[in-house]
């Protein structure tokens, strides 16, 4: 017997009217600093949420189809120098092209297990990490090659990692859904939902930690955690219960949300009784923005501001970026459950084309030097995969090391015995 | 929370310890108190207990009359000898205190460990100490900030996760058994989780079936994590400052019952072997592999068994993993038998996998079957009878050996 009746949500109808009801020369973002500013934005109340067709809200974007509209700025006053353009340029279409060099490889049998791809949101990956520093961390999900790309992982050793290869940047041992770097400080790569947005908020608290107690202050401040994750994952506890404890102590966090609108085959508008994300920071108390996230311009405008709050020791920042997979939820997702009209929307904004689009039309880079990135993209990938076709298979040794930092009397030695029967197993760090 | 006096029935340990660091004594229970044991086995001292001058003194061991003696006459008795007289929790706490001086990224996490002290005082005036960020209260959010602890640890510092009760670690499950336990192996070795998981479980005081779980058997299967349980004061800070400097994830099993043990420890530091077993007893007839607070279980036991002429060898393992099989297979080697007690259930247990270690290696040596004593496999109820039965008393025990050395 229900308590309630149950609403009943209808299906979003995917139209184009959508995208050109913009206010001319609107910011791009909208802060909500405190509940109290929050009620001053007129973003609607929840009711009327209801009422009209739900989908995420979308702020300007650098469509193909609307060439008089620019997103920020006049076509004389680029938001970026050639230099950066270029930069976020190159990243995204390393992004795109080693993913789809993923794609075949996993249908020719070289990588195994279930791979997510990343296409299409390449512009937050890129809009985001471009803008830390090497001391910086990020924290990802399973979809997480593209992260550590952009961080500085050598796309040989991601490559080598999703074959499985001695050589991958986690000796073959983590694969698809575990990247990791120390080097470039990419703590993983998780595959449960969730789960590395505790760590990620541990990674803030000990830049705090590091700040106040240890006094290891740098000049540019904190060191900044990023934690990307998806809409689903802002269902789960863990999420809620980080962004309480990340206001709570101020940490330098920025929780990054993807939102793609699907968690494999759920819709966001399904699974969620509130489906705009960013609501959810005001209520702990953090800003919560949201953000076009086809656009890389305008991330990389909205992770400055969060970025710059974090290390000046304001606290937490949640960015909900709207987004879109191009593929399905990883390589075994039949992919069936999404519209062709909301692919085909998504898919005329697609973040690279967009990028080049306005790199073109404001005279920072001409068509065949893009074109010459491109080439090049492509050639360090063709590398990447000849470096992990190469690359040996881990050996038998290597399957009981690192079980352990100290492996001091654990695990069977070459004799099969136990090897705390050793005497001198106390003594010392035995050899694995 | 139940303070509870507890029976320090310590025997002459003969190896590393020396004689005066340990409070050694036996209590010879008067016949009205033995007579409270066989009604319910309850555990409690009686401070008028007679002091008999019989078997004890005639092994030259000095004798106590009270188990948790008043601080007056402690420091009339206190002075000719030397070290310090403690309870355990304080012994844990010194262990912490002294970790968190040496290293400052060492650091506290957990459910009212600042400014409440902690819900067993082991961090009781720490926050004034170290500052409220070294000593962090956390919101009641096990699973977020045990990865928070996971996370920290990834970065540099070597934090102290606390479990108010061990069991709430088991909303940390996903944390600790995907995260803690895996990510050195999943990262390839690039990223150490030098964390120390502690808190206070097993079977309470009627605490009720919630609060009363022993969590060593839900952890053991993890790879990548280490688990140590301590019982005696001495142990007690060793382990914790052990478990501190261990580069690997350690979880420190602390049982309820045992935070009011006195004892007399060094003053100078030290600190103990995470994957040693502490030899409790040494015997010839049977081996008696124990942890935790069964190992006062075993030891009440032993007194018995030693009067009907037995000599059982009593080794507290200390180390649920990896088992120290070297002090393990010494001691069968030497006398053919074996006795578990845990106070695990009975299915999938620690007593499981030590009798399956032991058949694994020392199988020639063994001239009977391993005997494993655990818990009963129900949810521990409230009644103190029922309660009783749950968990293994010193008269099974008795019995147990008796069949084993037939």
């Amino acid at each position: 017997m229900a308590a309630f009746s149950a609403v009943k949500i209808p299906p979003p109808q995917f139209t184009t009217v959508r995208s050109s009801s913009q206010r001319p020369g609107s910011s791009p973002a909208h802060f909500a600093h405190s509940p109290s500013a929050f009620n001053s934005i007129s973003f609607g109340s929840a009711k009327s949420v209801r009422s009209r067709p739900l989908f995420a809200v979308s702020s300007d974007v650098v469509s193909s189809s609307d060439k008089t509209k620019p997103a920020s700025s006049s076509a004389s006053n680029p938001a970026v120098t050639r230099e950066v353009a270029l930069e976020l340029y190159e990243d995204m279409v390393l992004g795109r092209a080693f993913e789809d060099m993923c794609a075949q490889m996993y249908y020719r049998g070289k990588m195994f297990g279930f791979v997510h791809l990343y296409n299409g949101q390449e512009a937050v990956s890129t809009g985001f990490i471009k803008l830390l520093n090497q001391s910086d961390k990020v924290v990802s999900t399973y979809r997480d090659h593209v992260h550590a790309l952009s961080k500085g992982v050598p796309s040989r050793e991601v490559m080598a990692e999703l074959f499985g290869k001695a050589t991958g940047c986690c000796r073959g041992q983590g694969g698809s859904m575990h990247m990791f770097s120390a080097a470039h400080n990419v703590l993983g790569g998780f595959a449960f939902i969730g789960e590395g947005i505790p760590v990620a908020t541990g990674a803030a608290f000990s830049a705090k930690y590091h700040h106040e107690v240890l006094k290891q202050s740098k000049p540019e401040g904190l060191d900044v955690t990023l934690a990307f994750f998806g809409d689903g994952t802002c269902n789960n506890g863990q999420f809620f219960e980080c962004l309480n404890m990340a206001q709570l102590w101020k940490l330098p966090i920025i929780f990054v949300v993807e939102n793609n609108l699907w968690a494999i085959g759920m819709s966001h508008l399904r699974a969620t009784s509130d489906p705009e994300i960013w609501k959810k920071g005001p209520a702990f108390g953090m800003p919560g923005v949201h953000v076009d996230g086809m656009d890389v311009l305008k991330v990389r405008e909205v992770a400055q501001e969060a970025i710059a709050r974090a290390r000046r020791g304001e606290g937490p920042t949640l960015v909900e970026c709207e987004t879109y997979r191009f593929r399905g939820h990883s390589l075994a997702d039949p992919d069936e459950l999404r519209k062709p009209d909301e692919k085909a929307h998504y898919a005329a904004r697609d973040p690279i084309i967009a990028l080049k689009k306005y790199i073109i039309e404001h005279g920072l880079a001409s068509e065949s030097e893009l074109k010459s990135i491109d080439k090049k993209i492509d050639d360090v990938v063709e590398d990447a995969v000849e470096f992990a076709d190469s690359s040996p298979l881990p050996p038998r040794t290597q399957l009981l090391e690192n079980v352990f930092a100290d492996p001091k009397g654990f695990g069977i030695g070459p004799d099969g015995k136990y090897r705390c029967e050793d005497p001198l197993f106390t003594q010392g760090t035995a050899q694995v | 929370m139940a303070s509870l006096q507890m029976a320090a029935l310590l025997s002459a340990p003969s190896t590393p310890v020396p004689s005066d660091r340990v409070r050694v004594g036996s209590l010879r229970l008067s016949a009205s108190s033995s007579s409270a044991a066989r009604n319910g086995g309850a555990l409690v001292v009686r401070s008028e207990a007679k002091v008999s001058g019989g078997g004890a003194s005639a092994r030259g061991l000095s004798l106590i009359t009270h188990a948790v003696a008043e601080k007056a006459a402690a420091a009339s008795s206190a002075d000719s000898k030397p070290g310090h007289e403690l309870l355990l929790f304080e012994a844990l706490r010194e262990g912490l205190d002294e970790e968190m001086e040496r290293d400052p990224t060492v650091c506290v996490m957990g459910e009212d460990v600042g400014h409440y002290g902690g819900s067993y005082k082991v961090t009781k005036g720490l926050a004034t100490k170290y500052g409220d960020l070294r000593v962090l209260d956390t919101p009641i959010a096990e699973n977020s900030f045990t990865g928070m602890g996971i996370g920290s640890a990834m970065t540099g510092l070597r934090p102290v996760v606390e479990g108010m009760n061990m069991g709430f670690l088991l909303l940390a499950y996903n944390q600790i058994s995907n995260n803690c336990g895996m990510l050195h192996y999943t990262s390839g070795g690039q990223f150490k989780i030098p964390i120390v998981i502690r808190g206070p479980g097993g079977v309470g005081r009627q605490l009720g079936a919630e609060h009363s779980q022993r969590l060593e058997s839900y952890f053991q299967s993890i790879p990548g994590l280490q688990m140590v349980a301590c019982s005696t004061p001495y142990n007690a800070k060793g382990l914790m400052k052990a478990a501190i400097r261990s580069e690997n994830p350690v979880v420190l099993f602390e049982h309820v019952l045992l935070y009011n043990l006195k004892e007399r420890i060094p003053d100078e530091e030290y600190v103990l072997s995470l994957e040693e077993a502490e030899m409790v007893r040494p015997g010839e007839h049977v081996t008696i592999l124990t942890y935790s607070r069964m190992r006062y279980h075993v030891m009440q036991a032993a007194k018995t068994l030693v009067n009907k002429g037995y000599d059982p060898e009593v080794i507290d393992i200390r180390s649920l993993k990896p088992f120290d099989l070297y002090t393990i297979g010494n001691s069968i080697k030497k006398t053919h038998r074996v006795l578990i007690v845990e106070e695990c259930m009975r299915t999938g247990g620690i007593g499981a996998s030590l009798r399956s270690a032991i058949i694994d290696n020392f199988w020639d040596y063994l001239d009977a079957p391993i005997l494993c004593l655990s818990s009963q496999d129900v949810p521990t109820p409230y009644a103190g009878t029922l309660e009783n039965w749950t968990v293994v008393q010193p008269e099974q025990i008795v019995a147990a050996v008796e069949q084993l050395c037939k």
